[in-house]
C-alpha cells in the first residue's frame, strides 16, 4: 500500500487536524508515515499545505514528487488548484469544499475556478459548510471534506471513525459525534456523486 | 518502545532530552522554535528541572549555553540560521574556549527562504571555527545524532554544530527512543585556563584546536554516520548530505540505487571515503541542500577535471531547495508530469491577522507621514514587516533584527529628516536597544514607532524579554521623558494617533512613539488558557 497527499487550504483552515487524523488512522493499521507540514509565516491567512505520505514500506523523501500524488484534499475550491501539478495525471482524485476563502482582492470568479477543477478527468466538489452545518456546525466543514475523501484513502472506515474518538477526544463527547457525523455525511455525498 | 509521531524538531528537543541536558538556550527563530517550546512543554523535562526559558537573542543563548558547559553540565542553543549571524563572535571563539560539559548548537537553515531573509548553509560556519557538524537526514537520525553530538562533543571537548533544513525541522515521522542518560554534576574545567582567551593562552588552545581536526576526521569515519554504498554501474557516483539522500533513494525502486553512494551526515567528510568513490567512477554527482560546499572543494577553483557536477556547472539550480524531482532531472531519468497549472489560480501571500494593531498603528504612520515625500521608514522583522504589502505599503526597509533604529540613525545623518524607524518589542530587546542608545548619544533626530504587542508574534507569540520594560529601557537609556509617548493602536483612536505621530515627526529631536496592544492570536490563546485552568479548577472543587 502507498498513498501520497497533499492537503491544502487556507491558513487556520483546519488541514493539521484532517492530517493528524489520517495519521492516526495509518499508524494504527501498521503502516509506515511521513507528513511535511508548513510552519511559521505563511500561516497568517496565506495559503499552507501538507504533504502525508502513507506506505506498507519505507518512505524516503518527506516531499511528494511532482506528478505523483494520488489525491489533493483541499479545504478550499482555488487552493486545490494550486497543486494539480503534484496530482498523478491518470490515477490521481482532487477532493475540495467548493466554499470559498476570499481574503485577496484578486480572488477569481468561483465559477471560472470550479470550471478549471472540472476540467480533471477524477474529481469531487463539495459543499462542505452545507454539509456541516446540516450536522451540526460549519466547523466540521474540514471533516466533511476528509470524509469525501475516504473512498479514495485505502484506509479502514472505522480505523477513520477510531482516530476521529482519539483526536477529538479531549475536546468532549460532543465534538467527537458531531466530527463522526461530518465524516460520515461526506463519504456518503462522495459515493452519490462519484 | 512505542514509536512517537514527532517533527524533526520535536525529535532534537527528545534527543537533547535523553541525552541529559541541563538548559536549552534559544531566542524563537523558524524553523527552530519548535524545539524550545517541545522542552518547555515536556513534563520529564521539568522533573529533570531542564531550564529552558527565552533568551533575549542568539548571542545572549548561546553564552549562557557556554556558560553552562564551562560549569560541567551539558546544554543545547537552538536558532534559526540567520541567528548564528548574531551568535558568531561567541560560537566562533567557543570552538577555541572548547567544551567542558556537552554543548550542542543547532542551526535550523532555509533553503528557498520559505520565512526568511536569506538561505545561508551553516555548514559554512561549522567550517570556519573548525567546529564538528552532523546533519540528520531524518527524524530517527535527528534524535540519535542529537545524542552522538553530546558524546563527540564531551570526547573531543569541543562544541558540536547540528544542522538541519525546515523539511527536516517540519515534518512529521515515527522516531523510537533509547534510554536516557543523567545530567551532569557540576565541575569546573581542569585546565583552570581553558575559557580565558588572553593571547598567550589563546594561540595554544588554537592548536589545539587544529590538533583535534584529525581525531575529528577519524570519528566521522568509524562512527557509522557517513555511508559508503557500492553500486555496479560506475558511470556515476553520488555524494548526497543529509536530507538530500532521501531525494535520491526515492527515485528508485525499493531505494536501490545502481551507482555508489556516499551518504554524508558526519563533517569533517573523511577524505578517504571521498577518495574511493571519486577513484572509482566517471563522474560524481553531488547533492547539497543548500550551498555547494562539498562540490566546490571537490571540482577545485580550476575544475579541471570537470568530473564534478551540482549547482555549479548547471545540474541542479543554484538556488533553492531540493526535490525528488530536482535530484532526478539530475541523474537523466525522466520525470512524471502532474497537470499544467490553472489560470483561475491567485496568490494568496500572508497577510496581518485581521484585527491586528500593526493595521492601525501602520495606518495612523502613514497618515502621518502624508506631508512628507516617500522612502522614510527604516522597518525591522516581525508579523509588522507584512506592511510593506498592499494595502498598508508602509514600510521601506527590512534588513535583519535591530536594524530599524540605526539605519534611521544613518539615513537622518545623510540628511533623510524626518526618518522613522519601526521596531516590535521582541525585536526591541532582541538587538534594538543597542542602537537606541546610539541615537540617543548622536542626538538623531529620528522617530522610532516601537510596536509593542506584548509577544513575539511572528513566531507563534513566544513571551517577549521586553514584556513590561518598554518606557523603563527608553528613559534608561536616555530618551527624553516628555518624547517617550504611548498610544493604543484602535481605529477609533486613529485621529488621536495620527495628532501624537505628527507632533513627533516634527520634533526636531529623538522620539519613541510606543503602539500598545496585544497581538490579537495571543490574547486568544491566553483567554483560552484562563477558561481552561478555571474549568480544571471548577472540576476539583
Ligand atoms: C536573527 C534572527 N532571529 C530570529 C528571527 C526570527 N524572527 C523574525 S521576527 C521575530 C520576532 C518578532 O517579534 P516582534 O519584534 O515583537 O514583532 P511581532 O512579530 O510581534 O509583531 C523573530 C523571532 C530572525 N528573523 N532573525
Ligand atoms: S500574529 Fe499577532 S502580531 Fe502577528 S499579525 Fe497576527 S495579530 Fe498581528
Amino acid at each position: 500500500m502507498k498513498k501520497d497527499i497533499i492537503l491544502a487550504g487556507v491558513g487556520g483552515q483546519g488541514i493539521l487536524t484532517i492530517a493528524t487524523i489520517i495519521g492516526t488512522a495509518a499508524l494504527s493499521e501498521g503502516l509506515e508515515l511521513k507528513q511535511a507540514e508548513v510552519h511559521g509565516m505563511s500561516q497568517r491567512g496565506g495559503d499552507v499545505q501538507s504533504h502525508l505520505r502513507l506506505s506498507s514500506k519505507n518512505i524516503a523523501s518527506d516531499l511528494i514528487p511532482e506528478g505523483k500524488a494520488d489525491i489533493v484534499i483541499s479545504v478550499e475550491p482555488m487552493e486545490s488548484l494550486r497543486y494539480v501539478n503534484m496530482l498523478h495525471q491518470e490515477k490521481g482524485w482532487l477532493v475540495t469544499s467548493m466554499n470559498p476563502f476570499n481574503n485577496i482582492s484578486n480572488y477569481p470568479e468561483l465559477e471560472d475556478v470550479l470550471k478549471d477543477i472540472w476540467k480533471l478527468p477524477h474529481y469531487v466538489t463539495i459543499d462542505a459548510e452545507k454539509v456541516a452545518k446540516e450536522q451540526g456546525s460549519v466547523k466540521a466543514a474540514n471533516i466533511v471534506v476528509l470524509g469525501a475523501a475516504t473512498p479514495y484513502l485505502d484506509i479502514k472506515f472505522e480505523s477513520l471513525e477510531d482516530a476521529i474518538r482519539t483526536v477529538f477526544a479531549r475536546k468532549g463527547e460532543d465534538m467527537v459525534k458531531l466530527n463522526l457525523k461530518a465524516l460520515r455525511a461526506g463519504r456518503d455525498l462522495a459515493e452519490k456523486s462519484s | 518502545m512505542q514509536k512517537l509521531l514527532l517533527l524533526g524538531d520535536e525529535a532534537i528537543a527528545q534527543g537533547a532530552i535523553d541525552a541529559g541536558i541541563s538548559g536549552v538556550y534559544a531566542y524563537p527563530g523558524t524553523p527552530s522554535t519548535e524545539i524550545t517550546e517541545y522542552i518547555q512543554a515536556s513534563k520529564e523535562a521539568k522533573e529533570f528541572g531542564i531550564k529552558s526559558m527565552w533568551s533575549s537573542n542568539e548571542k545572549t543563548a548561546m553564552e549562557t549555553a557556554i556558560g553552562m558547559s564551562y560549569a560541567g553540565k551539558k546544554s543545547l542553543v537552538c536558532m534559526k540560521h540567520v541567528g548564528l549571524n548574531v551568535a558568531a563572535d561567541a560560537f566562533v571563539n567557543s570552538a577555541i574556549t572548547g567544551a567542558n560539559g556537552g554543548l550542542v548548537v543547532l542551526a535550523a537553515d532555509d533553503p528557498s527562504m520559505h520565512s526568511s531573509q536569506n538561505e545561508q548553509d551553516s555548514r559554512f560556519y561549522g567550517k570556519f571555527s573548525f567546529v564538528p557538524i552532523l546533519e540528520p537526514s531524518n527524524q530517527q537520525e535527528a534524535y540519535d545524532m542529537t545524542r552522538y553530538a553530546f558524546e563527540l562533543s564531551e570526547r573531543f571537548s569541543i562544541p558540536v554544530l547540528l544542522r538541519i533544513t525546515t523539511r527536516l525541522a517540519h515534518s512529521r515521522a515515527g522516531v523510537t527512543r533509547l534510554k536516557s542518560t543523567t545530567q551532569n554534576e557540576l565541575k569546573l574545567p581542569s585546565n583552570p585556563q581553558q575559557f580565558i582567551l588572553l593571547p598567550a593562552i589563546a594561540r595554544k588552545q588554537y592548536k589545539n584546536l587544529l590538533s583535534k581536526q584529525e581525531g575529528l576526521e577519524e570519528d566521522a569515519f568509524t562512527s557509522g554516520n557517513n555511508v559508503y554504498t557500492d553500486g555496479s554501474d560506475k558511470s556515476l557516483g553520488v555524494i548526497a548530505c543529509g536530507l538530500a539522500h532521501n531525494y535520491l533513494v526515492e527515485n528508485f525502486e525499493d531505494g536501490e540505487v545502481p551507482y555508489p553512494v556516499l551518504k554524508v551526515n558526519q563533517y569533517p567528510v573523511p577524505k578517504k571515503m571521498v577518495q574511493k568513490l571519486y577513484d572509482s567512477v566517471d563522474k560524481v554527482l553531488v547533492l547539497e541542500d543548500g550551498y555547494p560546499i562539498i562540490e566546490e572543494l571537490l571540482r577545485g577553483y580550476l575544475n579541471i577535471d570537470k568530473k564534478v557536477k551540482g549547482r555549479l556547472d548547471g545540474s541542479i539550480p543554484r538556488d533553492g531547495e531540493l526535490n525528488p524531482n530536482i535530484v532526478a532531472k539530475a541523474l537523466g531519468m525522466k520525470i512524471a508530469e502532474g497537470f499544467a497549472s490553472a489560470d483561475s489560480v491567485a496568490g494568496r501571500p500572508p497577510q496581518l491577522c485581521e484585527g491586528c494593531g500593526h493595521w492601525d498603528s501602520f495606518g495612523a504612520l502613514n497618515e502621518a507621514l502624508q506631508p512628507y515625500s516617500g522612502g522614510r521608514v527604516l522597518a525591522d522583522i516581525g508579523c509588522y514587516t507584512l506592511s510593506a504589502l498592499p494595502p498598508l505599503q508602509a514600510i521601506n526597509s527590512c534588513v535583519d533584527m535591530g536594524a530599524s533604529i540605526t539605519m534611521a540613525i544613518g539615513a537622518a545623518e545623510a540628511g533623510l529628516i524626518p526618518a522613522v524607524a519601526a521596531i516590535g518589542d521582541s525585536t526591541f530587546t532582541h538587538s534594538g536597544m543597542t542602537g537606541l542608545l546610539d541615537a540617543v548619544n548622536r542626538k538623531s533626530p529620528i522617530t522610532v514607532l516601537l510596536n509593542d504587542n506584548s509577544t513575539t508574534g511572528m513566531t507563534g507569540g513566544q513571551d517577549s524579554a521586553a514584556f513590561g520594560k518598554v518606557e523603563d529601557i527608553c528613559r534608561g537609556v536616555g530618551v527624553e521623558e516628555a518624547h517617550i509617548r504611548i498610544i493604543k493602536p484602535l481605529r477609533r483612536l486613529h485621529e488621536e494617533n495620527v495628532k501624537v505621530i505628527s507632533e513627533e515627526l516634527e520634533y526636531d529631536g529623538l522620539s519613541v512613539i510606543i503602539t500598545r496592544r496585544e497581538c490579537v492570536q495571543t490574547l486568544a490563546r491566553r483567554m483560552k488558557l484562563k477558561h481552561l485552568d478555571k474549568k480544571k479548577a471548577n472540576a476539583k472543587v
